[in-house]
């Protein structure tokens, strides 16, 4: 069932009534995703677009059956709102929210120990199973099914990656953006590991940037769990120490998190590392034989 | 964002961390004034510049007198700092702190910060104090201590107490070190803070506990529950296309190259750079105009990039998503003409509705190259650079 996401998993929208969760949860099931509906506090029992509205998310999986959730809401509310949807029990949650304090994740984090829901984000572009379901931002179009699954720190970057990947013909299994927070949900090692045991899933690009250490660890597992071959880019050689480079996360700091040190641990682990971004499918056939 | 010694000490002040008394001053007639009025001296004068290695630079000065204190201050405004922080231009001093001195028994370390890996707040501390701490966590680690905070329980006693015996402070100390340990932790979570560094943390001759310098780093994403550290910005501090940036809500870095790059994307962004530098060029500038950007954002994106008087073209890499092409061209074509654009642009579009972006752009009758994909576009702008 490629990973996280199938034809089957019904989804509601948390922020449904504001204009970018209207227009995403209308753009997901245009793309067949099966929208149930969506949450609002104070505007429960009204419908907007055919999408029934809810005041809380634990009476929206009631009446829904809903197993998944994607988040649109600002900033200063967003923590509480993943936890309302951890609380609900569901299965999967997207928050796509930019701009969540750091200390707001430290706490969702801790929280959300020792409970069965998987975060993704926040600050991502969402999850695809391409012709299946799209749960966030990404345009549907440029993905195409298969079985090469990619995994990224970055929104736009993705795109150019699937991008590439559709232009010679490779499908995708599902792509996730973890998102460009310093403290989210789900590593590159939690992905790589799923990719790992999904039998739909062949091949692996992993997308990386400056700061943390997710990469390096996702190059770790790699060398030490992976049967399947896996391709990375890594964003960032350019940029300069101590500067904050559009995400939360993309740091380089006390010299650590540098794209150099990154790209010589996973070449180091037998990874396939593009110099070039625009180079990230070719990197991946090096060692992938579809 | 960052904030002066100053306003770091008042900070702290406020949060009961005992810090040496001493006050901020724009002259040095007000300074010699405040000093007298501080204590009996000797007084220490430090520059207010955002950046560390101020001693050796002479941004840090010690003064026996009143008089000595205004002469010193005198000195210090208005010269040009420069540490291996401020890069070779330094920094202009347009304010000092005048602070009464102490005299050290020793000199320790303390940080704070929250650590990616456990996702969780860590406390640092070192008996090496006044050191670069990157130094010492890279020759002698066996010198750094650590506790991980669990952020629903805070910063324990326990812990605390782990931390004093590592860095000695027994005795009469050690509630002194309990009690201000507990006080940075609170001050880190209230002021949301990304970083917050006490070196060195001073043990005086009188066996009390003393902040002597203090670096504060918060989390711009909680500035918005932050009005009065977000006042504390000296904007001065900042590259001025930074703040322009920031007030247009576009993510801007300014770089030493020559090839302005305009984007959407914060990865996409910084692949773009990294893709020129590939090609043989060197980026001027990572900029970000976000997933909504309009004609105004895009011509304020324009009017930034070529304020750097380095730049000699634009490169602009779009990767459009939700984003429709022809909207992005339009603001493109539309920024071009108010800026009356003299450089080479090279422009690739791909995504929804490229094909009439590309034709808005064809027609448009400005000099514009359009490129097929992000190699041809960074080999092409760095062509067009090269032959000016």
């Amino acid at each position: 069932m490629a990973i996280l996401i199938d034809k089957n998993t019904k989804v509601i929208t948390q922020g449904i009534t504001g204009a970018t969760g209207l227009f995403h949860a209308q753009g997901a099931r245009d793309y067949g995703t099966q929208m149930v509906g969506g949450v609002t506090p104070g505007k429960g029992g009204t419908t907007i677009d055919g999408f029934p509205v809810f005041n809380t998310v634990r009476e929206a999986v009631e009446k829904t059956g809903a197993t998944a959730s994607v988040i649109y809401v600002p900033p200063p509310f967003a923590a509480d709102s993943i936890m309302e949807a951890v609380d609900a029990g569901l299965d999967l949650v997207c928050c796509i929210t930019e701009g969540i304090p750091v200390l707001d994740m430290v706490k969702v984090k801790q929280y959300m120990q020792g409970k069965k829901t998987r975060l993704i984000g926040p600050n991502c572009p969402g999850v695809i199973t391409p012709g299946q379901c799209k749960i966030g931002i990404m345009p549907g179009y440029i993905h195409k099914p298969g079985k090469v699954g990619v995994v990224s720190r970055s929104g736009t970057l993705t795109y150019e990656a699937v991008w590439q990947l559709t232009g010679y013909g490779l499908g995708q299994s599902t792509c996730v953006g973890i998102g460009g927070d310093p403290v989210n949900g789900t590593s590159h090692v939690d992905c790589l590991r799923m990719f790992e045991e999904d039998p739909e899933t062949e091949a692996v690009i992993m997308i990386g940037e400056i700061g943390g250490n997710s990469e390096e660890e996702g190059a770790r597992f790699v060398k030490e769990h992976m049967t399947k071959p896996v391709a990375a880019y890594i964003a960032g050689v350019t940029a300069p120490p101590g500067k904050r480079m559009g995400h939360a996360g993309a740091i380089i700091s006390g010299g650590k998190g540098t794209a150099t040190e990154k790209v010589a641990v996973l070449r180091e682990c037998g990874i396939s590392v593009a110099e070039s971004p625009a180079d990230m499918a070719q990197a991946l056939l090096k060692v992938y034989k579809p | 964002m960052n904030i002066h010694e100053y306003q770091a000490k008042a900070i702290l002040r406020k949060f009961g961390v005992p810090v040496p008394d001493g006050h901020v001053c724009y002259n040095g007639a007000s300074a010699r004034e405040w000093a007298k009025r501080l204590g009996p001296g000797p007084w220490v004068v430090k520059a207010q510049i955002h950046a560390g290695g101020r001693g050796k630079g002479g941004g840090v000065k010690l003064a026996r007198t009143p008089d000595e204190v205004r002469d010193i201050a005198r000195g210090m405004l208005g010269m040009t700092l420069r540490t291996h922080q401020t890069g070779p231009e330094g920094k202009v001093v347009t304010r000092i702190l005048v602070e009464n001195g102490c005299s050290i028994a020793r000199e320790l370390y303390v940080s704070l910060l929250v650590d990616r890996s456990t996702s969780k707040v860590t406390v640092m501390a070192s008996t090496e104090g006044g050191m670069d701490i990157e130094e010492v966590a890279a020759e002698t680690p066996e010198k750094i201590f650590k506790e991980v905070v669990d952020p629903l329980v805070g910063l324990t006693l326990f812990q605390c107490r782990n931390l004093a015996f590592s860095l000695g402070l027994d005795g009469k100390l050690l509630p002194k070190a309990a009690k201000m340990l507990e006080a940075l932790y609170t001050t880190f979570v209230q002021c949301d803070c990304s970083l917050l560094e006490i070196n060195p943390l001073v043990v005086t001759a009188e066996n009390e506990l003393l902040a002597l310098d203090a670096k504060f780093g918060f989390d711009d994403n909680a500035m918005f529950r932050h009005l009065q550290i977000g006042d504390m910005r000296d904007y001065d501090e900042e590259d001025p296309n930074e703040v322009e940036a920031s007030q247009h809500d576009l993510s801007y870095v300014s770089l030493t190259g020559n090839i302005g790059c305009l984007v959407n994307g914060a990865g996409l962004a910084m692949a773009t750079m990294d893709i020129i530098k590939f090609s043989g060029g060197e980026p001027a500038n990572f900029l970000d105009v976000g997933g909504g950007a309009t004609i105004e954002r895009v011509t304020e994106a324009f009017k930034i990039i070529l304020s750097d008087p380095n730049v000699k073209g634009i490169f602009v890499n779009i990767f459009g998503g939700i984003m429709k092409c022809d909207v992005i061209a339009t603001g493109v074509i539309e920024a071009a003409k108010q800026v009356s654009l003299q450089v080479p642009l090279v422009v690739r579009l791909e995504g929804t509705n490229v094909e009439k972006g590309k034709q808005l752009l064809a027609e448009s009758g400005l000099n514009i190259v359009a490129a097929d994909g992000m190699a041809d576009g960074a080999h092409k702008i760095v062509q067009a650079v090269a032959a000016c």
